[in-house]
């Protein structure tokens, strides 16, 4: 469904990131973790493809979405410029999110995939362990009083080492999946390839949630085509997130 | 005023090609899918026609990934005209379609004379199709498409030969990446065209700097959007000189002020594209717009202001 939401806050949390909160009681009483909003731009006719982006938090109570946001182009640094008395017009919730969390879920963000993970990891209060990794500290990005959740571990790691442990994702993960009951996964590529391969040595089930390009974000246009082992699907309707076993990553 | 002296209501009825449609607003092939989406969101109530998606002979992958970017007011996608097929489209999508309300238009495409004329043949057979629309024009498939739609010769070929299969209403839909669309469009006239449809996306690319390589996966891409609206219409306008047959109008429409410039320019109905990912409600926003304007100017049918801007008489 479509909502014009009010912006009821609008904050940096490191320099290149934006953490936007909207009252968008609609869509934040369907939300679930993994979905994802399409967000028209509030720039006219200069940019015409709304951006997709995973749902960060949702309270069904209190109508508020929020999106954390890694400022990188137009339509980003857009958004990062709205404030208070801007009013988004949202369309979502979109896709498929991840399937139900259960006991020993390992959780692997790298840098803004952290956005649907943390949904994630607050939907369910079972044991699990987020592995947050960036290449440096700046891209850890995600406030701490967003991952204060009661059962959830976290190591933090850093390519660089300028934040927790040193490491990729995939160092940090290769000493954390054996005996782990499933990975959800979301982050650049190169990351995702990675987890894939170590879950499927590892004979551990694993779910991606997928990145693309879009235009309608809801089947209709085919733009957002990801390959899969049955040919091309939509990450915006077959997704965004599919069994890692699925998709063909390169 | 007694009732004798009150003008006819405005109706945006026209007839494209033998087929009455209830307005002038169509949605055209490629953005739209086939429909199904768009009818959870919007419903089909605002438009007149739909041209669905491409249908080849059989099933076509599509480009790899990146398919679409955003540019200056509009985007380009390389999508490569991925589809099921002609078997597929038949059993999957067209009963859900029948009848729906709209009038249903089926955009062909195929890389040979062969595979244009196959789904032809298998198009003309079923049933709730009102008409089809040739492709000759995309600019994303290596083979064929955009080939045909660049040659006169080879344009006026292809439409006799898929002339001879069927009695449906046949619109051709041209590319602008031609030196003179007259010729061209005079081209399908002359071969038995019913309708000209026009533009299709303007071969263009970008680069991602930070790769150091072309953005899209196929390389190339098609433009549209109000960037090239401008462009649009004036081959709108130049097809419209060339042809007598009924002009539909494309190429990055977003308001009804843009749709009364193509009507002006000498097209009987326009299509929408780009601006539904900008505006899903674009149809039900033009329509309104365009029945104000008529109100406004005392105007019981467009097709007194359809080519209106060239003049008094068509030259």
């Amino acid at each position: 469904m479509r909502e014009k939401c009010p912006v009821l806050d609008n904050r940096t949390v490191t320099p290149g990131f934006c953490r936007i909160t909207l009252h968008a009681p609609a869509i934040a009483r369907l939300a679930a973790p993994g979905q994802f909003v399409h967000v028209y731009m509030p720039a006219g006719h200069m940019h015409m493809l709304p951006r997709p982006f995973s749902i960060y938090k949702a309270d069904p109570l209190t109508g508020e979405l929020t999106l954390l946001i890694e400022i990188k182009g137009k339509g980003t640094t857009l958004l990062a410029g709205t404030g208070t008395a801007d009013v988004i017009e949202l369309l979502g919730p979109l896709g498929n999110g991840f399937p139900p969390l259960a006991p020993g879920a390992l959780l692997v963000a790298g840098g803004a995939g952290i956005a649907p993970l943390a949904f994630l990891a607050a939907s369910a209060s079972v044991p699990r362990t987020l592995l947050y990794c960036a290449r440096t500290a700046d891209l850890l990005a995600c406030p701490r009083y967003d991952l204060d959740m009661p059962g959830l571990s976290i190591i933090e790691a850093t390519d660089d080492g300028s934040r927790g442990e040193k490491g990729t994702a995939a160092d940090i993960l290769s000493r954390r999946i054996e005996g782990a009951g499933a990975v959800f996964a979301c982050g650049p590529r190169p990351m995702l390839v990675a987890v894939k391969k170590m879950c499927r040595q590892s004979g551990i089930r694993a779910w991606f949630s997928l990145e693309e390009r879009m235009a309608c974000g809801i089947g209709a246009c085919v733009g957002c085509a990801v390959a899969t082992t049955s040919g091309y699907k939509r990450v915006c309707r077959d997704g965004p997130v599919f069994p890692a076993e699925e998709v063909i990553l390169k | 005023m007694s009732e004798k002296e009150q003008p006819l209501e405005a109706s945006l009825e026209v007839n494209l090609c033998g087929i009455k449609l209830a307005n002038p607003i169509l949605a055209a092939s490629g953005p739209f899918g086939y429909g199904h989406e768009y009818r959870e969101l919007t419903g089909f109530k605002d438009l007149g026609g739909i041209i669905v998606k491409g249908v080849s002979l059989e099933p076509w992958e599509g480009n790899p990934p990146p398919r679409v970017t955003e540019t200056a007011s509009g985007m380009l996608n390389a999508v490569g005209l991925q589809n099921p097929g002609l078997k597929s489209f038949l059993e999957d999508h067209l009963p859900s379609l029948s009848g729906t309300g709209p009038r249903l238009f089926v955009n062909v495409v195929g890389c040979t004379a062969e595979e244009y004329t196959g789904v032809v043949a298998g198009l003309d057979k079923a049933e709730g199709i009102d008409g089809l629309e040739l492709n000759i024009s995309c600019p994303n498939v290596k083979a064929g498409g955009m080939a045909f739609g660049t040659d006169p010769q080879a344009t006026g070929r292809l439409v006799s030969a898929v002339r001879r299969e069927t009695t449906l209403p046949l619109l051709v839909k041209l590319s602008p990446n031609v030196t003179d669309i007259g010729v061209i469009a005079r081209a399908a006239e002359e071969a038995g065209a019913d309708g000209i449809s026009l533009v299709n996306t303007l071969s263009g690319m970008l680069i991602d700097t930070a790769q150091k390589k072309p953005l899209l996966g196929n390389v190339f891409g098609g433009l549209s959007g109000p960037a090239i609206m401008p462009v649009a219409l004036r081959m709108v306008w130049q097809a419209a000189e060339a042809v007598k047959i009924p002009v539909l109008g494309m190429g990055g429409i977003v308001s009804a002020g843009d749709a009364l410039q193509f009507i002006m320019a000498g097209a009987r109905a326009v299509a929408l594209g780009t601006g539904l990912f900008y505006e899903p409600d674009l149809p039900s926003q033009i329509k309104a717009g365009l029945l104000e304007y008529m109100e406004k100017e005392g105007l019981r049918s467009l097709s007194e202001i359809e080519g209106v801007a060239r003049g008094p008489k068509k030259f």
